[in-house]
């Protein structure tokens, strides 16, 4: 057990240490940041001024939004459906629809648009939305605060208060407001579809890759490991100090930990970098602003009002608001899942992986034995493709539970929602068909590592198989 | 006392038997030769020893144990295709190897330290092994092979890839290894350092032992009774000189010496042969010819049976 330790740390290290591991680590995050930053510089270089439509049931925007140089916002004040037609007959670019709300202070919005809608504009409606509903909080809240010393304060007069400064930090923590942006667009036979299925897309299909390139990269890694050690021909000064499974196993779970480091140190550096970028360029990616200023003129909701509206918003308080629509992602599911099928399809085929150098003398007899291989992984991110737009038909119910394909598979379907015995069929199928690879590969590899000079066919690797020890 | 023993080991590979009903014992602090063709077997039966494979039939045995999994870490291997990871640095790597056959990391650190003085080695600590050459390579790999203080050291082909130099220093620290009280399984295809090194030996063949005993007993076995006598002074042919039955194997002249190797009958002494001689020539020197390891090796072979074709 202890040698095992060794090996890994063996592989662990080697690798860690390598310059190349090192360019990874610092490139990885600079171009996933750049995926991040470049789309939102992009969104704004066009120079074309859009129309933007505003349907304002609750009247407190009415003219807050302001002309750029990009977006020219328009008042409009009819019904949702004649303001869609009107969209679509004029051109316009989007309509930015702010229902009434039941009870409390306006905190959804939704923009209907036939293109997708750029995000700095939503960043804009969704920035001027939540600072607008905040001052209207705050007032409310000064009121309150000005009532308990003076109750005979009159909001209509501001100039009757005479209690200095009642702001608090806790004023200001409660009122911080989280606006709900939908957008939805409008398809070209009218139907609407909800933009946040994409967002659950690109969340599943960016899953679905990383696991796959997970797989090949370190996948392929664990080969080339095997064949090093086959053609330095170190291979038997090691298997006579342990087993060759344990060697097997180390190098596996070795370099599977190399990729989770590498993975981890992406997320950190690229959120590191994101972080850097926003702190440097304030506005340019879309993110709450502080309340810092209060204007005693604005239109101030009665007492019950504001207070039923700050109860809603810390409810919403710890909510993400970095992309919209997220809420309906199931992150606790998905954090877990996406783990699982990491390692679990990293070690099935990480497995496979090391027979297959073992089976051969160098790296250019490996293409027989990859084929069988890499064809179910191309073949779940091909069927990807229709999975994302029909996350519940049969082919998407298949090939998430085959264990080949559903590493992939499931994580493209899991944002938007799958049935917990699903996932659990696939994740059980998952673990006896890793446990069946590692069991079938430690037996090729155990035969194949000390055979040279002979060229191995399918036939022969089955018999190793049966092999005794 | 033996310290190794096999016994009746057949070990089959699909439709190739690779060993065939062999058994071997090696004494205690003793250098023993596993000889044979290639393919005779010899690399199937280390890998036996070294748990690497297990035998179809037989036991295995070490001191009085029956070869177990622990056992690993009193053996010190040597394969004769050797390598180590090109791009690890030396010592790093032989850190590595130490502590995988289950020397603490502080000992390995103390006893590498000795070993690379030892052996003028200690500037490479830090190099890559692909830096080093191939002589370099295979010293480091000879320390690594004896770094866990084995009992039973198996060396496969040490010598290949030495200069003279570094043979010697090698021949050197296998005697003291001996001395210390280590049992070495030695497999090589050069006879003449079997006759140096070797207290016993077996011969494989075809999966099978055709020979087996003290290189002194075999050798003595294998003499054929016959004699050499470097000689001059005199004129006529060797032949007339030989009392009758004595058979002239071969003449040679060189300079003014000549020297003729001659057979004796099986109950003749060699006296005979220098008191037939004697009163016609003048004699330098006289030696019995005692056939080479390397002769024995190619006849017993030769006898069993053509060399195996199984590579």
């Amino acid at each position: 057990m202890n040698k095992i330790i060794l090996v890994i740390q063996r592989e662990y290290l080697s690798r860690v240490k390598k310059k190349t591991f090192i360019v990874m680590t610092i490139l990885g995050p600079i171009l996933m940041a750049a995926l991040f930053i470049v789309p939102v510089f992009l969104s704004q270089m066009s120079d074309e001024v859009k129309q933007v439509d505003i349907l304002d049931e609750t009247g407190w925007f009415v003219n807050k939004f302001e002309d750029s140089e990009r977006f020219k916002f328009n008042n409009v004040f009819t019904d949702l459906e004649t303001a869609k037609n009107k969209l679509s007959d004029n051109k316009g670019y989007a309509l930015v629809y702010i229902p009434k709300p039941d009870v409390s202070v306006p905190s959804t919005a939704m923009i209907f648009s036939e293109k997708q809608v750029s995000i700095d504009l939503k960043g804009y409606i969704r920035s001027i939305m939540s600072k607008e509903v905040e001052n209207q909080k705050l007032g409310a809240e000064i009121i309150k605060e000005i009532r308990k010393v003076n109750p005979d304060f009159d909001p209509a007069n501001p100039e009757s208060s005479n209690a200095g400064n009642v702001v608090s930090e806790e004023i200001l923590k409660n009122i911080k407001t989280n606006i709900i942006l939908t957008s939805i667009r409008m398809g070209e036979a009218g139907k609407e579809e909800k933009s946040f299925t994409e967002v659950s897309m690109a969340v599943g299909m960016f899953a679905g890759i990383l696991i796959y390139f997970f797989i090949f990269l370190f996948g392929s890694q664990v080969m080339r490991g095997v064949i090093e050690e086959k053609v330095s021909r170190i291979v038997e000064v090691i298997v006579s100090s342990v087993k060759p499974f344990q060697l097997m196993m180390g190098k596996i779970i070795g370099v599977g930990l190399v990729g989770l480091t590498q993975f981890l140190l992406w997320v950190v550096f690229t959120m590191v970098i994101v972080g850097v970028f926003q702190q440097v360029m304030p506005g340019k990616l879309q993110k709450q602003q502080t309340v810092e200023s209060f204007n005693p003129g604005t239109r101030i909701p009665s007492g019950t009002e504001s207070a039923q509206a700050i109860e809603n918003i810390e409810a919403q308080g710890s909510m993400d608001k970095l992309i919209e629509a997220v809420h309906t992602i199931n992150f606790g599911v998905m954090i877990f899942s996406f783990l699982f099928y990491f390692l679990g399809g990293y070690l099935l085929y990480g497995a496979m992986f090391a027979a297959i150098g073992a089976a051969v003398d160098n790296e250019t007899d490996t293409q027989q034995f990859m084929m069988p291989v890499t064809i179910p992984l191309i073949l779940a991110i091909v069927v990807s493709q229709f999975v994302i737009n029909n996350p519940e038909g049969p082919v998407a119910f298949w090939f998430s539970i085959i264990p080949f394909t559903s590493p992939i598979v499931m994580m493209v379907r899991i944002p938007f929602g799958v049935p917990g015995w699903e996932i659990a069929l696939s994740m059980v199928l998952l673990v006896i068909t890793f446990v069946g690879a590692v069991w079938m590969a430690g037996r090729i590899y155990r035969t194949g590592i000390l055979m040279y000079g002979k060229k191995v066919s399918w036939g022969e690797l089955y018999k190793w198989l049966f092999y005794k020890a | 006392m033996s310290y190794f023993t096999a016994r009746n080991i057949t070990k089959r590979y699909a439709a190739h038997l690779a060993l065939d009903n062999v058994s071997i014992e090696v004494p205690e602090q003793s250098i023993f030769g596993l000889l044979g063709p290639n393919g005779a077997g010899k690399t199937s039966l280390i890998r036996i020893i070294n748990q690497i494979t297990g035998p179809d039939e037989g036991e295995v045995f070490i001191g009085n144990e029956k070869l177990a999994p622990h056992h690993v870490d009193k053996i010190g291997y040597l394969p004769e295709e050797r390598g180590l990871y090109k791009k690890m640095k030396v010592g790093e790597q032989a850190m590595y190897l130490a502590q995988l056959k289950g020397v603490s990391k502080s000992d390995a650190q103390k006893r590498l330290k000795y070993w690379f003085e030892k052996f003028e080695i200690q500037a490479w600590w830090n190099k890559k092994v692909e830096e080093l050459s191939k002589g370099m390579q295979q010293k480091v790999q000879f320390i690594v092979t004896i770094i866990h203080e084995p009992t039973l050291l198996i060396f496969d082909e040490p010598f290949s890839g030495f200069d003279p130099i570094n043979v010697n220093l090698l021949k050197d620290e296998i005697l003291n290894l001996k001395k210390k009280g280590a049992t070495i399984i030695f497999s090589t295809h050069n006879m003449a350092s079997v006759e140096e090194l070797c207290d016993n030996i077996a011969l494989l063949n075809k999966s099978k032992k055709i020979l087996e005993g003290k290189v002194k007993d075999i050798k003595t076995t294998f003499k054929t009774n016959t004699y050499a006598i470097d000689f001059d002074g005199y004129t006529g042919t060797a032949l007339s000189l030989l009392p009758n039955g004595f058979t002239l194997l071969s003449e040679t002249n060189q300079d003014d010496m000549r020297q003729m190797v001659v057979g004796l009958p099986v109950k003749a002494s060699q006296n005979e042969l220098l008191t037939a001689v004697m009163p016609h020539v003048n004699i330098h020197a006289f030696k019995e010819i005692v056939p080479t390891m390397n002769e024995i090796f190619i006849k017993t072979v030769n006898e069993s049976g053509n060399f195996s074709e199984n590579i």
